[in-house]
């Protein structure tokens, strides 16, 4: 019986399994545990959460193989591993790692400002970042099986995942709005091949899950987002930049499940502790918003 | 006939376009009381620690445990083949099925995700495309449980990935992710409407 692993619908159908989930940035196994206890449906394993990278400064780039076999090691659920854009040798170490997903992810320094990962090439599903739905094209026909929007990461700030998502879906309503002769000037616009802007078009959604990430802090944040239509949440620094990660992790967890009801979301609210102390994105200068990386 | 999702995380809109397209009602079940208005129950593909820890923070496990043992019908796809598991190899410390069929299951038995396939395999005397997901396979079974299909993997050995116990369904796979209903049909046809 021939079996065919790596195929589109093994790589978008995995990210199917995620939905509805939180997947939790953890820099050790430690925090991977806590993730995986609390009901995290994934971690993605990074070596400075991205309220660190922004306040150390450097060049941020894939984590140590070590620390992401230890992960590996100790939690059943699956692991995902960030490259720097266009970073392809990194993405041909971590997929002989074995990871359970790749993120091509801005909030490492960029390694190729004008090309990114060809990721037809890999075993392993990618994970891409878009502000807006020409963005997510792009990534899906570069071979992304999954897209999240993108927040300002490590700022514990929402306002821009919720703009990214609010101009994803509204692309996306635009397009089915559309006359069928008015797509080939709306592919050109957004900068997307026309086959996928017909099919979204037609069908209404991306062709893969879309997930949203970047300033996500409280239960309320990760229900804002569900509620604007996002299949699942990343939380990064929001869990173990706060004051009691075990508790807001669970907490988060159960506001993606429960987000239309806000007697649970009120009931998970209470008494998490310190959130994350976060900073305005308004206040980052420009040149140092991870969000405007990506091309 | 009303069949319940139980949409705590995981594909459960997939399961519901499936029973949509057999012409069947759906519903989403996250609360005992929305359990207590459907005929059958399915568990959806998705994370089982996450689904299990779910159902325990929402007193969901004892009320779903009850209607199996009452003959409710319910089928699991993956992650749902681990929570009618009696027994689980790999699983998380601790981690909780509802149980119900008499077997062990492995989870995450093919391997990672790079480990992750599709195949053809004989479904009660069909021919299905199947999606194979960090699958879980079934270890062994008790002498109550039919075993509708199994794969052979590379060092030669079969192992079952769909298997019947009177009223309960479990696969390895997702039809969910495929156009093909026999699976769908089968447990609304064969298991659902035969009691």
């Amino acid at each position: 019986m021939s079996q065919e692993t790596g195929t589109a619908r093994v790589k978008r159908g995995m990210a199917e399994m995620l939905k509805g989930g939180v997947i939790m940035d953890v820099v050790n196994a430690e925090q991977a545990k806590i993730a995986e206890d609390a009901g995290a449906v994934a971690v993605m394993a990074l070596e400075r959460v991205p309220a660190d990278i922004r306040a150390q400064g450097g060049v941020a780039r894939m984590s140590d193989p070590d620390m992401i076999e230890k992960i590996q090691a100790t939690v059943s659920i699956p692991v995902m591993a960030k490259v720097r854009i266009g970073h392809f040798v990194e993405a041909q170490i971590l997929e002989s790692l074995g990871v359970d997903y790749i993120d091509e992810s801005e909030v490492l320094t960029p390694a190729d400002y004008i090309n990114h990962v060809d990721k037809w090439n890999f075993q392993i599903p990618f994970v891409c970042g878009a502000t807006n739905l020409g963005e997510a094209l792009r990534r899906i026909n570069e071979g992304a099986a999954m897209i999240r929007s993108k927040g300002e990461a490590g700022t514990g700030d929402v306002s821009n995942a919720m703009s990214h998502m609010r101009s994803i879906g509204g692309e996306i309503r635009r397009l089915t709005s559309m006359r069928e002769d008015e797509l080939y000037v709306a592919a050109k616009e957004m900068q997307a091949p026309y086959a996928l802007v017909k099919e979204v078009a037609e069908t209404g959604k991306l062709p893969v899950v879309l997930f949203t990430a970047g300033g996500i802090a409280t239960p309320a944040d990760a229900a804002l987002m569900m509620q604007m239509g996002a299949d699942g949440v990343f939380i990064g620094s929001g869990i173990f930049k706060s004051g009691d990660p075990a508790h807001r992790a669970a907490a988060c967890v159960k506001a993606t499940t429960f987000y239309n009801d806000a007697k649970v979301l009120a009931d998970v609210s209470r008494g998490l502790g310190d959130a994350m102390v976060g900073i305005n994105v308004a206040d980052i200068p420009v040149p140092h918003r991870l969000a405007e990386r990506g091309w | 006939m009303k069949i319940g999702v139980l949409a705590l995380q995981g594909d459960f809109r997939e399961h519901l376009h499936a029973i949509a397209q057999c012409g069947e009602v759906g519903m989403e079940v996250r609360r005992a009381s929305e359990l207590d208005i459907c005929d059958a129950l399915i568990l959806p593909g998705g994370e089982s620690t996450a689904i299990a820890l779910l159902a325990h923070n929402y007193d969901l496990i004892q009320p779903i445990r009850a209607r199996i043992e009452t003959g409710m019908p319910a089928y699991g796809s993956c992650a749902g083949m681990i929570l009618l598991a009696d027994r689980l190899v790999d699983g998380a410390p601790g981690q909780q099925t509802f149980g119900g069929i008499d077997m062990t299951v492995r989870r995450n038995a093919f391997g990672r995700q790079v480990d992750s396939f599709e195949s053809t395999l004989s479904f009660n005397s069909h021919n299905l495309h199947a999606v194979f997901i960090r699958a879980p396979w079934v270890e062994d079974v008790g002498s109550r449980v039919e075993v509708i299909s199994s794969v052979t993997t590379s060092d030669g050995q079969s192992h079952p990935v769909a298997v019947r116990q009177s009223h309960l369904l479990a696969t390895s796979f997702h039809p969910e992710l495929t156009q093909d209903q026999v699976v769908h049909r089968y447990f609304i046809d064969e298991v659902c409407k035969s009691r």
